[in-house]
């Protein structure tokens, strides 16, 4: 928590992640490259679904991240409302394109792996229709971002919206054990243990620590972004009453 | 192509959707970064935002 008060202040953060982001993005283009490497050229097919399993290796780790990036502005809704925390709508509002993205992916690699293995690019079955869900609150929530021009306003108003959206978490992660659904049950975070290869399951776990460096990296970017926006926002403000004010000083009496 | 098996075509699709939607958000982030960068230091360089302009107001 104390940690979280130092970061309060724009001005720190925006020192601490100039030295965080080179390490990270060091990091992520290592993850990536190990990651797929692994994944094309070392992990075998499938005895089932045949080459089609790399598809796995992209879609898993981007629903994860949907699922994170939204459990992370639920959080950020919190610090919202509950403490003020002058930076956590700025992360709300960053992390929303990501976790749009990451959601988009996972639909699509999603259909492209449907169609082979059910006969279907999509049906409306539990998880599938509830991650579209997901992809909907997001662009409802980058949508109402838009709409209302003061940022502290629209932050407010936003993390009401994710935290009732939040109920989506639980029902996207449970709804291949609550439903008869056609998606697979969960096969990595699972009582018991994972049910994958160490083959597989490796490139998998590598994959998913890269594009989670990638999303971070891509967040604190927006993030700096964002503070950047209301830095500039406040001076126009301030440079347009100085302009009314030498205005009002030359105009005739 | 051939080693990709029977449905290479899905497995391209798949890896295209992530290379396009990531190489977009990716671009539409650094975009917006150095926009951002941009119009800051020309309003800085125009000097709005010193104390005096505050102290005045």
């Amino acid at each position: 928590m104390a940690s979280l008060i130092e970061l309060a202040n724009p001005t720190r953060f925006m020192r601490l992640s100039a030295v965080l982001l080179p390490w990270m993005l060091g990091a992520m283009a290592l993850a990536l490259a190990v990651g797929f490497y692994l994944a094309w050229f070392v992990a075998p097919a499938d005895y089932q679904q045949g080459e089609t399993i790399r598809i796995m290796f992209v879609h898993v780790p981007a629903a994860w991240l949907a699922l994170m990036f939204y459990s992370m502005m639920a959080l950020s809704g919190i610090g919202t409302l509950v403490w003020r925390h002058p930076l956590a709508d700025v992360a709300q509002k960053a992390a929303a394109p990501i976790g749009a993205c990451f959601a988009l992916i996972c639909l699509l690699t999603g259909a492209f792996w449907g169609k082979p293995m059910w006969g279907t690019y999509w049906v409306w079955d539990a998880r599938l229709t509830s991650m579209l869900v997901l992809l909907l609150i997001y662009l409802g929530i980058i949508a109402l971002w838009r709409t209302l021009d003061d940022p502290s306003r629209a932050g407010r108003a936003v993390a009401i919206l994710t935290l009732i959206g939040f109920v989506n978490i639980p029902i996207i992660k449970f709804s291949v054990d609550w439903w008869n659904t056609l998606h697979q049950p969960a096969s990595v975070f699972r009582m018991g243990g994972p049910t994958i290869h160490p083959s597989m399951l490796w490139p998998l776990l590598i994959l998913a620590l890269g594009f989670t460096l990638l999303g971070l990296s891509l967040h604190l970017i927006a993030m700096r972004a964002e503070i950047m926006r209301r830095r500039v926002r406040t001076l126009t403000i301030l440079e347009a009453e100085r302009l009314d004010r030498l205005a009002a000083q030359g105009a005739p009496a | 192509m051939s080693a990709l098996g029977p449905h290479a075509g899905f497995i391209l699709a798949s890896y295209a959707a992530v290379v396009l939607v990531l190489g977009g958000l990716i671009a539409a982030v650094l975009r917006d970064h150095a926009a951002q960068k941009r119009a800051l230091a020309a309003l800085e360089q125009r000097g709005a935002g010193r104390r005096s302009d505050r102290a005045a107001s």
